[in-house]
């Protein structure tokens, strides 16, 4: 929960402004949002879609959660979704005779550890080498495509004669012990769906019902503090980077063994094979208040207008662009709004404190954190 | 490998080099100069995109160069006009809202080529102006004295921005807000306009950056950046804030992106190792930054909007 | 009087939401377009789509799921313009998703086209085979066609189409050898594979047909859609002595460009890319679609879902080497590239 009045208004306004855009372009912006909707939301596999779409939005969301906790900016999450879907694939073509109860298991992990290494990275670089995360993540993921290309068009490439032979970069067909069941029939909805659900879960017992996540959370608020407090700054913030990437990862290896094509398919692009999920996983995360409860009806949210974007295009001709510009308005406004928001409270409670200046305003609605020192710099 | 040094390729690798760099270097230069006044712009790729749109669609309509590369840096100071609306007198939380500029940038300019342009089209590429006298320099004249006249503005600009930041009282206040805005307050410096005007600068600087990488090849396509606003932010972090460092910076990753081509080109690289040879620029930027990290810092006031107190 | 704001605010806005919906729920009983949507039954729908066969059904609904924009001068374009000339003498109904570069995303479209009754969707890509090889056996009802690939994965309801770039190429690259004075052939590719990777080789060994020690190295950039990194390629090549240039990729546009501030030839393929550098383009291999959807629009008609593989060749017209009337081209390598042309169609040459 960001707040009742930021996220409302901000769709409001940003779903004014959409009808305008469709208006200029020549489209009816009732049939448009109509498409949008029932595309999204409008029966069980509509539904069924855009519960698959929110998985790994919601993956990289709470891994991002976890990072801005502890005040470091993972934009990574592009590449660590890569990673986790290739240390998956492959240890499913590795080890295909296991039966499913070990193999889905085995894999997921796999993804994770793939995830977790390529957040551990610049996690490192960071604590030991004060390299800046923004820099090393966004250079990782451009390593990772490339990396993807090479063993998705060389080494894991799909030879056998009955396939296209080489031809794009995918990988052979999964074995079907690896993967992930469907749970309705008729539908697509399969095991990722509950268990990114239940993830995002522990994730949040883990921020607020335990030592480790208090650490991380304090250290979000105020290094110094929390060094002072004799907590172990690097080794936390390294920590909460690869975790972070672990979730992402994981969201990589949902895509791969949740897919239709059952096999890790791209078009020479991480967007091909992410859709962006490492992008709008921030933004996910940001609407979710970083908060990994409230990010799973963010997720869903989001996945459904990724999902009615392409029913959109489909009824107006409206390039589906205008959901990702639309969702950028919607961010941009709810940052924005929420200052407002925050003002007029501090107004009405006569409770002007430090607590506006102190460094990580990422944290919006925290649950009360009793250490000292927040604002101390 | 000898077919390497020869005089041809290498004035026309280090020509090459020089020119990918410059969207680079005007962007990240922008950058740093809002992050010296502490704040951080992750917007820069969807503003780069928006101004490349624009830059395009003057040069189709009106033919004219000139104005097609004022629209781009009008464009992105429109949006630097937004960017500080939302990042400085609405406080939002930098990094999240740069990520929702980015996302405006790229799909609103998807949807304006798709329905305005729809078919690519060419426009005239920025031809090269050679300097008199420089450009007749053997050899080095090849390499740094036959660009376009975007690729000398952007170079020019690392000393004017050097010397802004350092000799004049402008820079003063700007690197004083960028590391104690509450003192430079109580010393009447008004921190709200110092960090209004350098967003508005970085980001008309990123538009520059767009228009740049639009003439460089001629067209326009959807996500036409491919991620360089992004790299250009980055490329701050590895200059540490320092406009010659982020010259550096964009020189090493524009360079090594050429010479992998040119070694391609040449058959050094084999096909096998093609894709991974592409890491390239990512990888010695990073590992050339763990040599040099850790004698800088950043402002300290980065990414936080400030607010007086009581 | 922010807080006054606020609170009218927080009051008025779900109120008008509220009616917001409600609006778009009355909008939504005015009659919705057809293809707007997936309907609440449509999983159930996988068996009782009306069949393709039934006599009644006069118009054929055909679906086009294409990575790149309907207008890209290249690889979609190709198809959309054919699926367009053969809109009336078919009665064809045309649906077309393009820009579906996620492939996960492209599954979901393709699935849901599947869904709603759509007699064929083509899923125009390579990368879209695997999602056809898992989805066809769900809709036996459906007509399946994909490409470029050769496979059908034996299925009875997928038909495969492809093109033999490397012939063109083939043409191409003998004709760029005979114009280049350097000896030295600038290529440019996205990644290694697939169409790219056909035509790239092709090429390549035309221009070793006409002179065994021409440089005619491939540079792939590493990217499908990098134009400035395709422009530096080529002027890599151009300092590198070549002098006449091809390439294969959406970014390749840029690659275009250098050739045309070079004043260098350049050789297109796909679509005709004479309108990005008319003084410099010599000539362009053309993908024609049509026939081979005549072929599989008229098997639908007949009952046949699928089954066969279609390959654009030089010979059966699918594929054409269409000439740039600006360029000047000698008489003598116009002769030559007529007689290349010739032997390729009727088999009397054969590519390696």
């Amino acid at each position: 929960m960001l707040s009742w009045f930021a996220v409302p208004s901000a769709l409001f306004i940003a779903l004014l402004l959409g009808a305008v855009m469709m208006l200029v372009l020549g489209a009816n912006p009732v049939t448009g949002y109509v498409a949008l909707v029932t595309g999204a939301f409008g029966g069980s596999y509509a539904l069924s879609s855009t519960a698959i779409q929110a998985v790994p939005l919601l993956l990289v969301g709470v891994g991002i959660c976890i990072a801005f906790r502890a005040n470091v900016f993972n934009i990574g999450g592009e590449g660590q979704i890569a990673m986790g879907g290739l240390a998956g694939a492959a240890t499913a073509l590795a080890l295909p005779d296991l039966p499913s109860p070990v193999l889905i298991p085995l894999v997921l992990l796999a993804g994770a550890g793939g995830g977790a290494i390529w957040g551990a990275i610049p996690g490192v670089f960071k604590a030991k080498y004060n390299v800046n995360e923004i820099l090393s993540t966004i250079m990782l993921n451009l390593v990772a495509v490339q990396v993807m290309n090479y063993l998705l068009a060389g080494p894991m490439v799909d030879q056998s004669p009955d396939s296209v032979g080489g031809l794009i970069p995918e990988t052979k067909l999964l074995p079907p012990n690896s993967l992930l069941p469907i749970l309705v029939k008729g539908t697509q909805l399969h095991l990722g769906v509950p268990i990114a659900v239940i993830v995002a879960i522990c994730v949040y017992v883990l921020l607020w019902r335990t030592s480790f996540g208090f650490q991380i959370r304090s250290v979000g608020l105020s290094r110094s503090a929390s060094a002072y407090a004799g907590m172990p700054v690097k080794r936390t913030i390294t920590a909460a980077m690869t975790l972070s990437g672990a979730m992402c990862g994981l969201a990589g290896a949902i895509l791969v063994f949740g897919s239709i094509s059952h096999r890790m398919v791209t078009d020479g692009s991480l967007t091909g094979f992410t859709g962006s999920a490492g992008f709008n996983g921030i933004v996910v995360a940001l609407f979710g208040g970083l908060n990994p409860l409230w990010t799973i009806v963010s997720a869903f949210f989001f996945g459904g207008l990724i999902v009615g974007g392409s029913s959109l295009q489909v009824a107006t001709g409206v390039p589906s662009d205008l959901v990702t510009a639309l969702s950028g308005i919607v961010v941009v406004l709810v940052v924005s709004l929420e200052y407002l928001r925050r003002r007029a409270r501090a107004q009405s409670i006569a409770l002007a404190g430090p607590r506006a200046a102190s460094p990580p305003r990422l944290a919006h609605h925290d649950p009360p954190l009793t250490v000292k020192g927040g604002g101390g710099q | 490998m000898n077919q390497f040094f020869t005089l041809d390729v290498l004035t026309v690798t280090v020509a090459s080099g020089i020119a990918l760099a410059t969207p680079f270097l005007l962007a990240a230069l922008g950058e740093t100069i809002g992050q010296r006044s502490g704040v951080i712009n992750l917007g820069v790729d969807g503003i780069m995109l928006l101004a490349a749109f624009a830059t395009y669609y003057i040069a189709l309509q009106t033919g004219n160069l000139l104005l097609a590369i004022l629209a781009g840096a009008g464009t992105g100071t429109i949006m630097g006009i937004i960017t500080a609306l939302v990042s400085v007198t609405l406080k939002a939380e930098q990094g999240i809202s740069g990520i929702g500029i980015y996302l405006f940038g790229l799909g609103f300019s998807a949807l304006l080529f798709q329905k305005l342009v729809g078919t690519p089209l060419p426009i005239a590429t920025l031809p090269p102006v050679g300097i008199p006298l420089l450009d007749e320099i053997p050899v080095v004249g090849g390499m740094f004295f036959k660009q376009s006249m975007l690729v000398y503005l952007a170079f020019l600009l690392v000393p004017v921005v050097a010397f802004v930041l350092n000799r004049t009282t402008y820079g003063l206040k700007i690197k004083a807000v960028g590391e104690n805005p509450a003192a430079a307050d109580s010393l009447g410096v008004s921190v709200a306009r110092i960090r209004w005007s350098t967003v508005i600068l970085g980001c008309t600087f990123a538009g520059l950056a767009g228009a740049s990488l639009l003439l460089y090849g001629g067209i326009f396509q959807v996500n036409l950046t491919q991620s360089e606003g992004f790299i250009a932010v980055a490329l701050v972090y590895f200059g540490a804030w320092r406009p010659v460092g982020v010259m550096g910076g964009s020189l090493l990753y524009g360079l090594v992106g050429v010479v992998i081509l040119t070694w391609k080109s040449l058959g050094i690289i084999p096909l096998s190792a093609s894709d991974l040879a592409a890491t390239a620029p990512a990888v010695i930027t990073v590992l050339a930054l763990l040599f040099i990290a850790r004698r800088f810092r950043q402002p300290a006031a980065l990414g936080r909007p400030y607010e007086r107190e009581g | 009087m922010h807080r006054h704001l606020d609170r009218k605010f927080s009051l008025i806005l779900p109120a008008v939401l509220v009616a917001l919906v409600a609006a778009s729920c009355g909008g939504s009983s005015t009659p919705a377009p057809a293809s707007s949507e997936p309907s609440a039954s449509a999983p159930a729908a996988a068996s009782s789509a009306p069949s393709p066969s039934a006599p009644a059904a006069t118009t054929l609904k055909v679906a086009l799921i294409a990575p790149s924009a309907v207008n890209d001068l290249a690889f979609t374009q190709s198809m959309v313009e054919a699926l367009n000339s053969l809109k009336t003498k078919f009665n064809l109904e045309i649906a077309v998703s393009d820009n579906q570069f996620v492939v996960a995303t492209a599954a979901n479209v393709i699935r849901n086209y599947a869904s709603q009754g759509y007699n064929l969707v083509i899923a125009h890509g390579s990368q879209y085979g695997s999602t056809i090889q898992q989805l066809a056996p769900q809709f036996p009802n459906v007509s399946f066609a994909w490409g470029t690939a050769g496979s059908t994965f034996n299925l009875p309801n997928v038909f495969a189409y492809q093109a033999n770039s490397n012939e063109g190429g083939y043409v191409q690259g003998a004709m760029a050898a005979l114009l280049s004075k350097s000896k030295v052939l600038g290529v440019i590719g996205p990644i290694a594979v697939g169409d790219a990777k056909l035509y790239v080789d092709g090429f390549c060994a035309g221009a070793k047909s006409v002179e065994a020690s021409i440089s005619c190295i491939p540079v792939y950039t590493g990217s499908f859609s990098d134009v400035s990194l395709m422009a530096t390629a080529a002027k890599t090549f151009v300092a590198n002595k070549a002098d006449a240039l091809t390439g294969s990729a959406q970014a390749v546009v840029g690659a275009i460009g250098v050739a045309r501030s070079s004043n260098l030839p350049w050789f297109g393929t796909q679509w005709t890319q004479v309108s990005l550098a008319p003084q410099n383009v010599v000539s362009s291999q053309i993908y024609n679609w049509a026939p081979t959807l005549e072929q599989i629009i008229t098997e639908i008609r007949g009952g046949k879902l699928g089954g066969a593989v279609y390959t654009l060749t030089l010979g059966n017209g699918g594929l054409q080497i269409q000439f740039n009337p600006d360029f000047k081209l000698a008489a003598d390598v116009k002769a030559k590239v007529d007689t290349l042309i010739k032997g390729i169609s009727d088999g009397t040459i054969k590519l390696p």
